[in-house]
């Protein structure tokens, strides 16, 4: 059922090794990357809102 | 009186906010079985292709992400017509939550396809009609993001950027239809309703990655749409209660 015959076998792709896992390297890469640059975003975000929420509560009240 | 399911009600962002951050988990479950189900039947199990080796495994991503790279767009047009039309407020912030990851998908696109023209064609580029094409649509999502992001009132920046969403939709058939209008080097489409020309795992593969890259796609925007609503909903009660109460326990 398993097309190769052994591990390098896999890794070498028929002497395509380089243009095939680079291909999938760089979409790994984005896949992962781009999840926590918007996580990141995300919290650096609502810490920014909360202070200025803080703010405006602190004024009203004075 | 019965209780009747009412899609407008998630029209509105306080309802869609908790909505879309119940989702994100299973998009991202989803995802990643889709993932592993399709790199497993293509990696592993499908066969060499007879005329271009183990070279023609790129398609596993090739053509997922080219795919994905049109369907947003399409998407996000879809989106800024509704909202040109209806002055919806939601309409907008999904536009722009899914530009970036559009983007990344056709940069996807162009890099593995260079990856796969250099062995095949001898060249990283060519100024052939699909690719031509497909970089036009990394340009216009650049555009897009570059367009709302100079613009500071939120609702200006989404009518000037649905506006160009939905001028440069015209991009999408050219970029579909391109192997079949022009004499291209790029080869005509793998999948056909009627008869593919794969091989069953091969096609298997090639489809569950694109569900992978899509369901990715769903749950990544998801989680930056939901950033966006804070942002643009910040003077609004149900923002205040969300940064006092539950937003300060999340990540």
């Amino acid at each position: 059922m398993i097309h190769w015959h052994s591990f390098s076998d896999f890794i070498a792709m028929g002497g395509y090794g380089f243009y095939v896992w680079g291909s999938f390297g760089a979409t790994v890469l984005i896949m992962a990357i781009e999840p926590i640059v918007v996580a990141r975003n995300r919290k650096t975000t609502i810490a920014r809102l909360k202070r200025q929420l803080r703010a405006e509560t602190r004024n009203t009240a004075e | 009186m019965k209780d009747r399911f009412n899609l407008y009600r998630f029209a509105s962002p306080a309802t869609f906010y908790p909505f879309a951050g119940a989702l994100i988990p299973y998009f991202v479950a989803v995802s990643i079985l889709f993932g592993l189900a399709g790199l497993w039947l293509g990696m592993l199990v499908a066969p060499t292709d007879f005329q271009q080796g183990e070279g023609y495994r790129i398609i596993f991503i090739h053509v997922p992400a080219s795919w994905m790279s049109m369907f947003i767009y399409l998407v996000m047009a879809g989106w800024a017509a509704i909202g040109l039309a209806f002055n919806t407020r939601l309409s907008g912030m999904m536009a722009q939550a899914l530009a970036p990851t559009g983007a990344l998908m056709a940069f996807l696109s162009l890099l593995t396809g260079a990856l796969w023209g250099k062995p095949m064609w001898g060249a990283w580029w060519v100024w052939d009609a699909r690719l031509t094409s497909e970089l036009i649509l990394l340009f216009l999502y650049i555009g897009y993001m570059a367009l709302t992001a100079a613009i500071d009132d939120a609702r200006r920046a989404d009518k000037a950027g649905g506006l160009l969403l939905l001028v440069g939709v015209v991009n999408i058939p050219i970029i579909y239809f391109s192997v079949k209008w022009w004499n291209t080097l790029h080869q005509g489409s793998s999948v056909n309703l009627a008869k593919s020309s794969m091989a069953t795992t091969m096609l298997w593969g090639m489809l569950l990655m694109a569900m992978c890259f899509w369901m990715y796609s769903i749950a990544i925007a998801l989680m930056r749409v939901r950033t966006i609503m804070l942002e643009r909903e910040r003077h609004t009660d149900w923002v205040k209660a969300e940064l006092l109460g539950k937003a300060g326990d999340e990540k």
